[in-house]
């Protein structure tokens, strides 16, 4: 075993632990924007996507890098807009039940129950 | 400082934001600015990354990227609230897929003799849990999206089957660990995307949501393998947190739903439709078909009432609906809150998220441990939608499926009334004998349609 591996695989234990610790104490409400957020995070594939492209010598590995890349993108970007829009519908506690909702962004009508 | 040591600080940075963005998600208060800095720090690590010395086809990158978010941003968009559960296996999916690509392609670009045998297995391990849960993920997309049914599909020798295919996958991994040979490394692929099919094939929908979970955190365990394979710092970070954080999640899922995880993975559960179709059911006993306008008065003249919303409410998109009726009762001093349960919906919190979107205020919701208590004193339980969720076989049939699921006890409520399409059962495929119970009044019809008569009785009443 190098150092190298040694190094990364205390960093793994560690981060196991801290992953645990973390949420330990999560509400089930926020189960659902947890899970999507956390989705969003391992979209950090991104970078080792890039990284593969980036190095890529032969026109195999062009062409896999390049799809790696467009997954990876997806998922980053779709998690963190789905998860910001699910939390977005938690409403501060002040709002009185018969008052006007605040100014909504403008693809708020889009996501609901109009259609 | 050298260029690298600023590049190494900044992925520590992004690590750093994402363990903070977790903690931040496990709060109400603070769960937005979290993703938000969870998003920031993605930000960063993907900026440097454009810094590091040899980074050829920086073009090609861009387009690559470019083409992701012209297509992930309107579809996270544009995707209905009710959808949002097979929009984040997607989106996880896609995750998995690129981490199996990327262990791949590193693989095939180095040179087979020249790798350690540990270098193999982090390329195999990466291959496989990725490709697993990119298959294991469109699955779920396609059976939540309802284009295959959302039942447990079940064959015969299933599990025998399965298994053959799980032992020769790692049959497949021994001998790439032996040989080091690229052309097996395609065989293991093919193997693993065939075991993510045949694994959620016999899971059946209302457990697809737990399902999710567990293919989130395979993923994170995916990414954190190629981040071996990389030697990148920030990749086995933040895929250890979300495959650490992921397991936990999944647990506390399948606890919510008083079942194991083994239970939700392997028994096909509810694969076995047990109720009849037609308002009688199998020895004699027939259901009360009531009015709106009966129901309306009813409601209009109680003092609680508490709305069990469920995944038929969402179908229905009837959340805006509901909270008209529960404001119209409001208006007329009733007492009204939404008893929610931890699974109702598709997923753990969805309900609170659809309800939300609808503008019900969150003290108006409460948790079944908080709820239950208040059912005991509550003239009318209006269930919107939900079945499984408030079915009295779970504490008293020990036979049961769902024997064990906490549920929601509407049955202790002094009138009990059913919003529900038909007779079918949930998704769970049992008869719930609360529908015979003579305290019930059954509704028929889409549940945004019936609510909307309710309001119009109640503001007549």
């Amino acid at each position: 075993m190098t150092n190298g591996l040694l190094e990364l695989f205390t960093i793994f234990i560690l981060a196991g632990f801290v992953g645990i610790e973390v949420i330990s104490k999560v509400p089930s409400i926020l189960h659902t924007p947890l899970m999507s957020g956390s989705n969003a995070i391992h979209g950090v594939i991104l970078v080792g996507s890039m990284i593969v492209l980036g190095s890529a010598h032969t026109g195999a590995e062009e062409a896999l890098g390049f799809i790696a890349v467009i997954l990876a993108t997806l998922n980053v970007v779709g998690g963190f807009v789905v998860t910001d829009r699910m939390l977005h519908m938690f409403k501060p506690r002040q709002a009185p039940p018969s008052g006007p909702a605040a100014p909504e962004p403008p693809e708020k009508p889009a996501d609901g129950s109009a259609v | 400082m050298s260029r690298g040591t600023v590049i190494d600080l900044c992925y520590l940075v992004a690590a750093v934001s994402f363990i903070l963005a977790l903690k931040g998600l496990s709060s109400p208060k603070r769960a937005r600015a979290g993703n938000l800095l969870a998003a920031a720090g993605m930000a960063v690590a993907i900026g440097v990354t454009f810094a590091q010395p040899h980074l050829d086809h920086v073009g090609l990158i861009v387009i690559a990227m470019v083409i992701g978010t012209a297509v992930g941003v309107p579809a996270a968009r544009l995707v209905k609230m009710t959808a949002m559960p097979q929009m984040v296996a997607a989106f996880n999916g896609v995750g998995g897929g690129a981490a199996a690509v990327v262990s791949i392609t590193e693989f095939i670009g180095s040179d087979p003799k020249q790798v350690a045998t540990y270098k193999v297995l982090e390329v195999v391990f990466g291959v496989l849990v990725g490709a697993l849960s990119f298959a294991g993920s469109a699955l779920a997309f396609v059976k939540l999206q309802e284009l295959i049914t959302t039942r447990p599909v079940v064959y015969p020798a299933q599990q025998m089957i399965n298994a053959a295919v799980g032992v020769a996958s790692l049959g497949i991994v021994l001998a790439i660990l032996i040989t080091s040979s690229t052309a097996l490394i395609w065989v293991l692929l093919a193997l693993a995307l065939i075991l993510g099919v045949i694994f959620v094939l016999p899971i059946g929908g209302a457990d697809v949501p737990v399902l999710i979970s567990l293919l989130n955190s395979f993923t994170g365990l995916a990414v954190a393998a190629s981040g071996f394979t990389l030697n990148s710092n920030v990749l086995v970070v933040a895929g250890t947190l979300v495959g650490a954080s992921g397991m936990l999640l999944t647990r506390m899922m399948s606890t919510a739903m008083g079942r194991s995880l083994p239970n939700i993975l392997f028994s096909a559960f509810g694969s076995v439709v047990t109720a009849s179709g037609a308002t009688e059911s199998a020895d004699g006993r027939s259901v009360r078909a009531g009015t709106a306008e009966d129901v309306g008065t009813l409601l209009a003249y109680s003092r609680k009432v508490v709305i069990i919303p469920g995944y038929g409410l969402a179908v229905a998109q009837a959340q805006h609906t509901a909270k008209e009726l529960a404001d119209a009762l409001l208006a007329r001093g009733v007492d009204v809150f939404y008893a929610i349960h931890p699974v109702a919906g598709r997923m753990p919190g969805h309900m609170n998220v659809l309800l939300a979107e609808a503008n019900v205020p969150y003290e108006e919701l409460k948790e079944m441990d908080d709820a239950n208590p208040e059912l005991a004193t509550a003239d009318v339980a209006l269930v919107v939608g939900a079945n499984d969720t408030v079915n009295p076989s779970a504490r008293n049939t020990p036979g049961s499926p769902i024997y064990g699921m906490p549920i929601i006890n509407a049955d202790s409520a002094e009138n009990i009334v059913f919003l529900k399409r038909s007779m079918r059962p949930g998704f769970a495929g049992i008869d719930n004998e609360l529908l015979y119970d003579p305290k019930t009044t059954m509704l028929f019809g889409d549940a945004k349609d019936t609510l909307k008569k309710l309001v119009a009785a109640v503001n007549k009443a």
